[in-house]
């Protein structure tokens, strides 16, 4: 520190700044709390040019506080709220919105939703108008609550349903909650954003009263729709409709391409890696090929016994065949200099042997392949399975043996 | 109204005074041709300067308020102060005489009181509202909008144009929104005349006055103790009179929001002593607290250093002439002799002494500290060796912790205070509501800090840091011997230290560069930073300041050897 001996208003609360954030960052809330009963005064003062004003600062770090102190009560949580929404106009309905999700966490559904209703009702001249984008996520987050609502209902009338009795005014109450919520979530979806829990619960809507062809529209849209941000999840749940819907195999496939090019490492991969195998088409089987590999160059994989079966009984399949060994060739090309390392070294030999024999038979087929039956991992994998006698073992050994010169082409 | 002759035409005594300064009674409006010549000098409390304006004043405005001037307001602020510094132990002499003289001597030369006609040209209309391109009928004069706008960058009170647009359009002779009768014309004048009455310079009255008085309080003490609340400065005017109402422009006058500068109050006193045409002050001399020799011996004692060193400091204050009643008096507008800050050039005689003694260079002081250590483990009698070492590691901590201390009270410091400041009555009730949450907010945080209650104002010290002899633990290094570092040649103790190096070789232009010398951290040695480290706490002041007066100190003390051998670099012999 400079030691600055010239020292006014403004450095003043600078400094209280610092040792506020300080306070924040190891989590001490007495001493925010109390550096922060001394920020408070700077409120008296104009800030008009400044980025981030005083009552901003105050909102936010007196939110942090009273939401992780001891001593601070839900009660005094919303007392201090209330004053953050008087301070600045400009602010009121991220305020609001910020408020509802920390009543939301606290479990306060009944309040949130309160909030959000009293802020929907909320004008104020122009300020309205710009604030339009606030107003539409708390209006989203209405619906969500409707949602919420619905759904409890339809649960209550799935029980009591099993009795053959159907409640009319559990059902009146679940379809006025669904026109609600509909209406609500269908808008925000509309604007470029990322609204996975909105699409989700939109579409469930949809789905349970039969509108398929609207929810297939809306995930194409929000999968498809380039003005939108690029989310692997929009992917994800539009393949996961189509599956429910028995949709053909092509159109999963292509559902899923998307995700394979977005995030190679997704576990749907080993779903697509699986379809893929079996399509009668052979660039898919390259497809599918390429897929599974690409998986396993990452590192959450490693261990996973199902991406190597896939991988394993692909690549025994083409060397049985006999053909497109050129396949592996290629995507062994780019791997052979790291992946021996990263998959195959003795180490890991052991381990997976120790750990996980299904893994360790899976990964010492691939290996003997792709390395030969000299290869660290083969060698101690097969060996230690043969002494064990174990019958999958010994055939792998002899299979490996007998392909050996597969490895030798594949390498060369 | 010491005036209490009989009107000649009414016989009344009931005299008011015209634009002109000439008495007129107020019962038949009879002209007299006597003026005002002295007035009393209670005229704060009760009375008022009333005139006869041409246009219309309101005699009592609705609020309860009076009017009142800024030089009152002023008045009252050196009254509390002086008040304060009774408390703190000053004289009473210093309020009633001194400080009163100065003052009312200061009214008649700015001629704002005292004299024949005093300076309250009629204000002219301003209309400001409207339109922003309207330009006063004087334009010499800075329209408002500017001044308004000039004090944004010092980060000072609230000035956007929403305020100027609400100023209402005034007739002739009433002040542009301020709760004083001059507000206005006095942020005017600012401009032309230096020596316009501000806040820092009420500090600057009582300094002199301290010093005129001889008064065992150094600038920096004085400084402190107004940073630290025991005199009146942040937020006076909650002691002004219900009836003094305070708002738009007087806010900018009254309403500090920085700390008073050491530089700036020292340089406006010696204005002032010019300004007002005083005398010689009054002889400092060996004796006197103020003097080298003494502030020395506080300081090493603060600084928890050898009393031995005393002698050491005398010896060069004799050599310098720094201690000369001369050099040391102050003689208002003698612009040759420099002006002496007696905090700062004991300070800086001590890092001399220091610098003699132990080099500073890092290497140097440390050598002689260990050689210090192994003498201390055979010498059993009399005190300890003075170990260089061990002191540093004292006082570091120490300082450390105070400096934490300090760093920490200085972010909790507290600028407002319960009596609101609004700049018009429109935004009143925005100001109350915004001090209302302000305070609720204070409460509901003050709650969750926990036991940590604020601390009450400590009591006032001179000493910042206090070292006891009765601690065994051996943090007390006053009575130590500096033997450890001195040895015998011809009978005299002389320093082991056979060099010394020059802070600066050749010193600035004070007038140009405003320094002596330019102090930059990574030029110096660490030991040197540190010792000017410890100063600067003590007194509150940039290091660069101490630095100045330790080369100015240098340089007389070195001042044969520096003219005959220019050539040398910055190691010389003594």
């Amino acid at each position: 520190s400079s030691h600055e001996h010239k020292l006014n208003f403004r450095k003043s609360k600078e400094a209280c700044l610092s040792y506020i954030q300080d306070a924040l960052l190891q989590k001490q809330w007495k001493r925010a709390a109390e550096f922060l009963t001394c920020y408070v005064e700077s409120l008296e003062k104009d800030y008009s040019r400044e980025h981030v004003g005083p009552s901003e600062m105050i909102w936010r770090i007196g939110t942090e506080i009273l939401w992780h102190h001891s001593q601070s009560s839900m009660k005094e949580f919303n007392c201090f709220m209330e004053q953050m929404k008087t301070l600045g106009v400009k602010r009121y309905l991220k305020v609001c919105l910020e408020h509802v999700f920390h009543l939301l966490c606290n479990g306060q559904i009944d309040e949130a939703y309160q909030n959000l209703s009293l802020a929907e009702s909320w004008r104020f001249g122009e300020q309205t108008a710009i604030q339009d984008k606030e107003m539409k996520l708390i209006e989203a987050y209405r619906g969500l609550l409707d949602y919420y609502s619905w759904s409890k209902q339809k649960n209550i009338l799935l029980e009591n349903g099993e009795d053959g009795f159907s409640d009319l005014a559990v059902e009146q109450e679940m379809h006025s909650y669904f026109r609600k919520a509909a209406v609500n979530l269908k808008e925000i979806i509309k604007i470029p954003g990322v609204w996975d829990v909105f699409v989700k619960c939109y579409v469930d809507l949809l789905e349970f009263y039969g509108d398929h062809n609207e929810a297939r529209q809306v995930l194409n849209e929000y999968a498809y729709n380039s003005k939108f941000p690029a989310n692997p999840n929009a992917h994800v749940y539009l393949y996961q409709f189509l599956k429910r819907q028995g949709e053909s195999k092509k159109s999963l496939i292509s559902a899923l391409k998307i995700l394979h090019d977005i995030v190679p490492s997704h576990e749907l991969m080993i779903d697509f890696n699986t379809m893929l195998q079996k399509s009668k088409k052979r660039k898919k089987r390259r497809l599918g090929l390429e897929v599974i590999f690409a998986a396993l160059d990452y590192a959450g994989w490693k261990e996973n016994a199902k991406a190597w079966s896939c991988l394993a009984r692909q690549v025994k399949q083409i060397v049985i065949s006999e053909k497109h060994l050129d396949w592996i060739k290629q995507e062994w090309n780019s791997r052979k200099d790291w992946w021996p390392a990263f998959h195959f070294s003795r180490y890991l030999a052991k381990r997976n042997w120790q750990e996980n024999k299904s893994l360790s038979y899976e990964k010492a087929l691939v290996a003997g392949i792709l390395l030969g039956k000299d290869c660290k991992y083969f060698k101690y994998v097969s060996h230690q399975g043969c002494k064990a006698q174990l019958k999958r073992f010994r055939m792998l050994k002899k299979f490996v043996n007998r392909h050996n010169p597969v490895y030798l082409r594949i390498s060369g | 109204r010491d005036f209490n002759e009989r009107c000649a035409q009414c016989s009344e005594v009931n005299w008011g005074l015209t634009d002109g300064g000439r008495f007129y009674c107020r019962s038949c409006h009879n002209v007299t041709e006597r003026t005002r010549e002295v007035v009393n000098t209670d005229f704060i409390t009760n009375s008022r300067v009333q005139k006869i304006s041409k246009g219309l004043r309101k005699q009592e405005k609705n609020d309860g308020g009076c009017e009142w001037y800024i030089c009152e307001g002023f008045q009252l602020v050196l009254k509390k102060q002086a008040e304060a510094l009774e408390a703190l132990g000053v004289c009473p002499q210093m309020k009633d005489e001194i400080l009163c003289n100065f003052w009312r001597c200061y009214l008649q030369k700015s001629k704002q009181a005292y004299c024949k006609r005093p300076d309250g040209e009629t204000v002219k209309a301003l209309s400001v509202c409207e339109s922003s391109t309207d330009v006063d009928s004087d334009p010499e004069r800075p329209s408002l909008l500017h001044l308004l706008s000039l004090s944004e960058s010092e980060g000072d009170l609230q000035t956007d144009c929403s305020f100027a647009s609400s100023v209402s359009k005034v007739s002739e002779s009433t002040s542009v929104y301020s709760g004083s009768v001059d507000g206005s014309l006095y942020l005017m004048k600012n401009q032309k005349e230096k020596l316009t009455m501000t806040m820092p310079m009420t500090l600057s009255f009582c300094y002199m006055a301290l010093l005129w008085l001889r008064e065992p309080i150094t600038l920096s003490e004085l400084l402190r103790f107004v940073v630290e609340g025991h005199i009146p400065y942040l937020n006076v005017f909650q002691h002004f009179p219900e009836k003094m109402k305070l708002c738009g422009l007087d806010l900018r006058i009254f309403c500090v929001e920085s700390w008073p500068i050491y530089e700036e109050v020292f340089n406006k006193m010696h204005e002032l002593a010019a300004f007002l045409d005083l005398p010689r002050f009054p002889d400092i001399t060996d004796s006197c607290f103020l003097h080298p020799d003494m502030l020395c011996m506080k300081y090493l004692m603060e600084a928890n250093l050898p009393d031995e060193l005393h002698n050491w400091t005398c010896r060069v204050v004799k050599k310098t002439g720094i201690g000369e009643v001369d050099f040391l008096t102050l003689m208002p507008g003698n612009k040759s002799t420099r002006k002496v800050k007696y905090d700062v050039l004991a300070a800086a005689v001590i890092v001399v002494v220091l610098k003699l003694l132990f080099l500073l260079d890092d290497h140097y002081e440390w050598l002689l500290s260990e050689f210090a250590e192994e003498r201390n483990k055979s010498n059993t009698e009399g005190g300890p060796y003075f170990e260089f070492k061990k002191w540093y590691e004292v006082v570091k901590q120490s300082l450390d912790v105070k400096q934490k201390k300090l760093d920490e009270e200085r972010a909790k410091y507290l600028w407002r205070c319960e009596k609101p400041l609004f700049y018009s009555v429109k935004n009143k009730s925005k100001v109350l509501k915004r001090r209302q949450m302000v305070v609720n907010l204070q409460n509901q945080f003050g709650k969750l800090s926990g036991s940590v209650r604020r601390a009450e104002k400590p009591n006032p010290s001179s000493f910042q840091l206090s070292w006891s002899e009765e601690n065994t633990d051996g943090s007390c290094f006053h009575g130590h011997s500096l033997k450890g570092v001195l040895q015998e040649k011809c009978g005299l103790l002389t320093a082991m230290n056979p060099d010394y190096w020059l802070c600066t070789v050749k010193l600035c232009n004070e007038k140009l560069c405003g320094h002596l010398a330019h102090y930059r951290e990574v030029e110096f040695p660490q030991s040197y930073h540190f010792v000017l480290g410890l100063f600067s706490f003590l007194l509150r002041i940039q290091p660069s300041y101490i630095h100045d007066e330790v080369c100015m100190i240098e340089h007389k003390l070195f001042n044969k050897k520096l003219y005959k051998k220019l050539k040398y670099n910055t190691v010389l012999r003594k």
